[in-house]
């Protein structure tokens, strides 16, 4: 081991991502020049992943409260109270760099990172969804990048043991250069035992729980706030390995010392590892920490206090624990085969203090490491307004039908069965709804509660108006919630934006926080928790702005949810909702006009509610006997993902006259639900519907084996299945 | 009926089946940890679970196959005993001796989580005794490992001696290429040993024997299982 270690110089601070006025910050918060491995420490403490310096000061407007949240953001995960004294812990967060990188272990260890958030907090967790952004299908990269991060994917939930039920994926060349990945974890557990990073009492030992210590990930967190280049690939070494089988004995391990009520504090090891989870048990507590790196279990001989400092190695925890159950917490973990080791304790003294082979290696203000943080309200500009595209403007290029069977199997509306299906979605037994509806249903222990879970979140909206398309990322995942059922309880999100330091790019990120914001007061769904990834660039391109949003919606009774599934002929199918065909933005006028343009549609968030708990009671009130919210595409699609999933076919009204026909089946108006109901309810549901004013038309009758508009040519329910499910499978045969 | 159900460090699906026997003996299984050297008594059936015991490291189940408990489940299947594998624990078993061949990659390469008809080969097994014979019924598999393979003698012994009892199958019950999930020989899901009284089986019957999850065909086998042991009884 070298005892020399490096001269700071402007050349090493600028290396450690730290800007000169960063840097002139720590001399006069520490009042000397840092050690090697303090830079270090302040590198990875205040990084833009670990500090949220560009975007804190925005997310302090949103809303985070209501009388179920029992943990808001700033712990490992959100909290929700759904009563009997259960609690449903969730977060969602990214790891897109790295997958670009490493596709396979970035994935695996962007859901090995989440799913340990949420045991932390004393969950064990009962579901996995994730959001994935690639590159356009033709990108040479694409195919390799999509099988390693879906492999990645499952190959660490199905191994850890976590159903994987919904998601996203989706296409599109913004991303060629920096793919996302968002994996978000669900766990349940009880409420009055939520476990915290907060240390408290002084002279407390510090345990070192989980996988030995060793190089890999060194800077990983510093890298996640850096913008891409064409060397990218050199930082492949920052890269972590996951271990799903470590994290499945770390679970069990965890869970068992917290029910033999061992543990006073907890803090996984994530971004800037053992640095970042010491800081903050101590800093939260209002407590110093002394480490001893010399008992730290490490992987390889060597290694110094700044290797350790700031490996990223996976499957780690640090506990606080109570000392007289130190030795039964030690014999549990032995019993699961884990290291266990006293790595320090805490003081009252408020300062970070890490010693190595006999000399202090650094010595900081606890609390200033993180509440000192640069914190930066960079210069923003809001998005220039597109002009409303009228569809009277819009030529139809080819026929309603023809449009149809082109659209249901693109890229990005095509079935994603080859994805979901690498993913075990049925372990646990509780997987009442599976992927591909729109949202998945799991059932809670033995029922009859359940929770209804989704993500979503349309790009192309929040770039040609950051606002709206925030508004409407919120507003579907209240959508897919209530389409099944469920009653939307909390959100988490997930913040994906390109470089904060470009004020277009800043002005985008502001945009989306206020329609987010707006809409989670509106539709009463407060965020819990959430992850910020700014700097994803590559050489100048930033992707499409993405904050993807995680629902998590409550069933009383299961029993009580519908499918988007067509269940029988002869049943009168109802557009609840207000169509005006809006075309700008659609898919239509993407993939079969050639045109990305106009303003995406806006969001009435009252309408949204009041639609939306409309349905909700046809629903539970059994009236309901399938339901499918509208989305991308439009009502013919929808109509047809129905079709689909039953097996049934439709027979249905041409379009009205005063609407230009193919924005009347394609546009993308917000706020819209299809539902279909049995004949005997149809009469009282109409009259109900418009007495309290919720807009409702019949458009057709369920049956027959064809999807059939007058005075068009039918298509073949089965054909249109075949079609839809073709695409993905061919494309990563590479015969698409 | 008291059923023991095997942990192994890795292993996921164990609740899973405790619930599903639970259910349908209405007994709760003993949880019986990989450690320990002997079956609580009075076991009458031993379940090895699903699951990625020592996270495949190495090789599928090759290390659960050598724990200690399993030198119980050895003594306890020369006896007579009844021993179900399931996924992991089909390829537990498998590389324990107590059943011929072994479970290689999936032809397609991938994990497939799928739900797949299951074609029972006969119904005078302790294992099939819930069905009829020819009767197609539907599992879930999630698995990337389920190819069953053995030399060609030992296929020709299983289905000379009738020991294939379940068969990947279309929904009408035929036997072909498409429906072999993973490229299995001769479409094979589940096959028991010499003496009949240990199945392995790639499927998952635990997964279906409740409505809410679509279906229940799994309830079969363990309904048949709770019916012998009954009589044996």
């Amino acid at each position: 081991m070298s005892s020399v270690e490096p001269k700071i110089t402007p050349e090493l601070v600028a290396s450690h991502g730290l800007k000169p006025d960063e840097y002139q910050r720590i001399l006069k918060l520490i009042g000397r020049e840092p050690t090697f491995t303090e830079l270090g420490i302040f590198s990875a403490m205040w990084n833009e992943h670990c500090s949220y310096k560009s975007s804190r000061l925005h997310l302090k407007g949103l809303p985070t409260k209501a009388p179920w949240v029992l943990q808001g953001p700033g712990e490992n995960a959100g909290v929700i109270d759904i009563g009997d004294n259960q609690a449903i812990v969730f977060k969602m967060e990214s790891h897109n760099h790295p997958s670009f990188i490493e596709p396979y272990q970035g994935a695996t260890t962007g859901v090995g990172g989440i799913l340990r958030d949420v045991f932390t907090m004393g969950a064990r967790p009962i579901a996995c969804l994730n959001a994935l952004s690639f590159g356009a299908p033709e990108h040479p990269r694409t195919r390799h990048l999509v099988s390693g991060v879906v492999a990645g994917v499952g190959g660490y939930g199905n191994s850890f043991g976590v159903p994987t039920v919904g998601g996203q994926v989706r296409f599109h060349t913004r991303y060629d250069g920096n793919i996302l990945v968002n994996a978000m974890a669900v766990g349940l557990a009880d409420s009055d035992k939520i476990f915290l990073a907060a240390a408290s009492g002084v002279g407390m030992p510090i345990v070192y729980l989980g996988s030995k210590t060793g190089r890999d990930g060194i800077h990983g967190a510093s890298m996640a706030s850096a913008e891409f280049d064409d060397d990218s690939a050199e930082k492949r070494p920052t890269v972590q390995v996951g271990d799903p089988f470590a994290e499945k004995l770390l679970l069990e391990a965890c869970l068992e010392i917290m029910a033999a009520d061992c543990v006073i504090a907890i803090q996984d090891m994530g971004a800037a590892g053992l640095t970042c989870s010491a800081v903050e048990m101590g800093a939260k507590g209002d407590l110093g920490v002394d480490l001893d790196l010399d008992a730290v279990p490490t992987r390889e001989p060597g290694m110094t206090a700044y290797e350790m400092m700031l490996s990223e190695s996976q499957e780690r925890m640090l506990m606080v624990l109570k000392p007289e159950k130190e030795k039964q917490a030690e014999a549990i973990f032995k019993k699961w085969g884990l290291d266990f080791a006293v790595v320090g304790y805490t003081t009252p003294t408020k300062r970070f203090v890490v010693k190595h082979g006999g000399d202090v290696k650094a010595e900081l203000p606890i609390k200033e490491l993180g509440d000192e943080a640069p914190l930066y309200d960079r210069p923003h500009v809001e998005s220039p307004k597109l002009p409303v595209i009228h569809a009277r403007d819009i030529a139809a290029p080819i026929g309603v039908m023809e449009a149809l069977e082109k659209l249901i199997a693109t890229p990005e509306l095509c079935s994603k069965r080859w994805v979901w299906e690498q993913y075990d979605h049925v372990i646990g037994g509780n997987t009442v709804q599976r992927p591909g509806g729109d949202a998945a249903v799991v059932r809670i222990e033995d029922g009859p509660k359940a929770l209804a879970l989704t993500v979503d979140v349309t790009p192309r909206y929040c770039e040609a108006d950051p606002y709206e398309g925030g508004k409407q990322a919120v507003a579907e995942a209240w959508r897919n919630i209530t389409a099944v059922g469920g009653k939307p309880m909390a959100i988490t999100d997930n913040l994906n934006f390109g470089n904060p330091e470009r004020p277009e790019i800043m002005g985008q990120l502001v945009g989306c926080l206020k329609g987010i914001s707006e809409a989670c007061i509106a539709l009463d769904s407060p965020i819990v928790s959430g992850n910020v990834s700014l700097y994803n660039e590559t050489n100048g391109r930033g992707i499409l702005p993405t904050p993807s949003i995680g629902g998590v919606g409550l069933l009383d009774d299961f029993t009580k949810s519908t499918t988007l599934a067509f269940k029988a002929a002869g049943e009168a199918i109802l557009l609840i909702g207000d169509t005006h065909g809006w075309l700008g933005q659609s898919v239509y006028l993407r993939d079969i006009c050639g045109r990305e343009e106009g303003a995406p549609p806006p969001v009435d968030l009252a309408a949204e509610k009041r639609h939306g708990d409309v349905v909700r009671g046809m629903i539970h009130s059994g009236t309901a006997t399938a339901v499918h919210d509208l989305s991308d595409g439009g009502l013919l699609i929808a109509l047809a993902e129905m079709a689909i999933a039953g097996s049934i076919g439709a027979a249905l009204d041409a379009a009205p006259e005063a609407m230009v026909p193919h924005a009347w089946w394609f546009g993308e108006d917000q706020a819209r639900y299809l539902v279909t109901v049995a004949q005997d309810d149809l009469l009282g549901v109409l009259t109900k519907l418009k007495t309290i004013g919720v807009p409702c038309a019949q458009i057709g009758l369920t049956g027959g084996h064809t999807l059939a508009i007058e005075g068009e040519r039918p298509v073949d329910v089965r054909a249109l299945n075949a079609a839809h499910e073709r695409w993905l499978p061919d494309y990563m045969a590479g015969k698409a | 009926m008291k059923s023991a159900v095997l942990v192994f460090p890795g292993i996921n699906r164990e609740r899973d089946m405790a619930r599903a026997l639970k259910l349908i003996s209405g007994h709760e299984p003993a949880m019986v940890w990989h450690a320990e050297k002997s079956l609580p008594v009075g076991t009458d059936l031993v379940v090895v679970p699903g699951g990625f015991s020592y996270g495949d490291y190495l090789r599928c189940g090759a290390i659960a196959a050598r724990a200690p408990v399993m030198d119980a489940v050895r003594k306890f299947a020369d006896g007579g005993g009844l021993v179900l594998g399931v996924c992991n624990g089909f390829q537990i078993l498998c590389e324990s001796g107590l059943l011929p061949g072994v479970l290689m990659r999936n032809a397609r390469l991938k994990f497939i989580c799928h739900d797949v008809h299951l074609r029972v080969e006969r119904s005078d097994s302790p294992f099939t005794r819930g069905y009829n014979a020819g009767q197609v019924i539907r599992v879930p598999v999630a698995h990337g490992e389920g190819n069953y393979e053995a030399d060609a003698e030992t296929l020709q012994r299983l289905e000379g001696d009738g020991r294939v009892l379940y068969r990947y199958c279309s929904a009408d019950g035929i036997v072909d290429e498409q429906s072999n999930i993973n490229g299995a020989a001769a479409g094979i899901a589940g096959i028991v040993s010499d003496r009949g009284n240990v199945l392995g089986m790639m499927p998952h019957p635990e997964n279906h024997v409740e409505a809410i999850m679509g279906c229940t065909d799994g309830r079969g086998l363990f309904a048949g299982l709770v019916e012998h042991l009954g009589r044996a009884a």
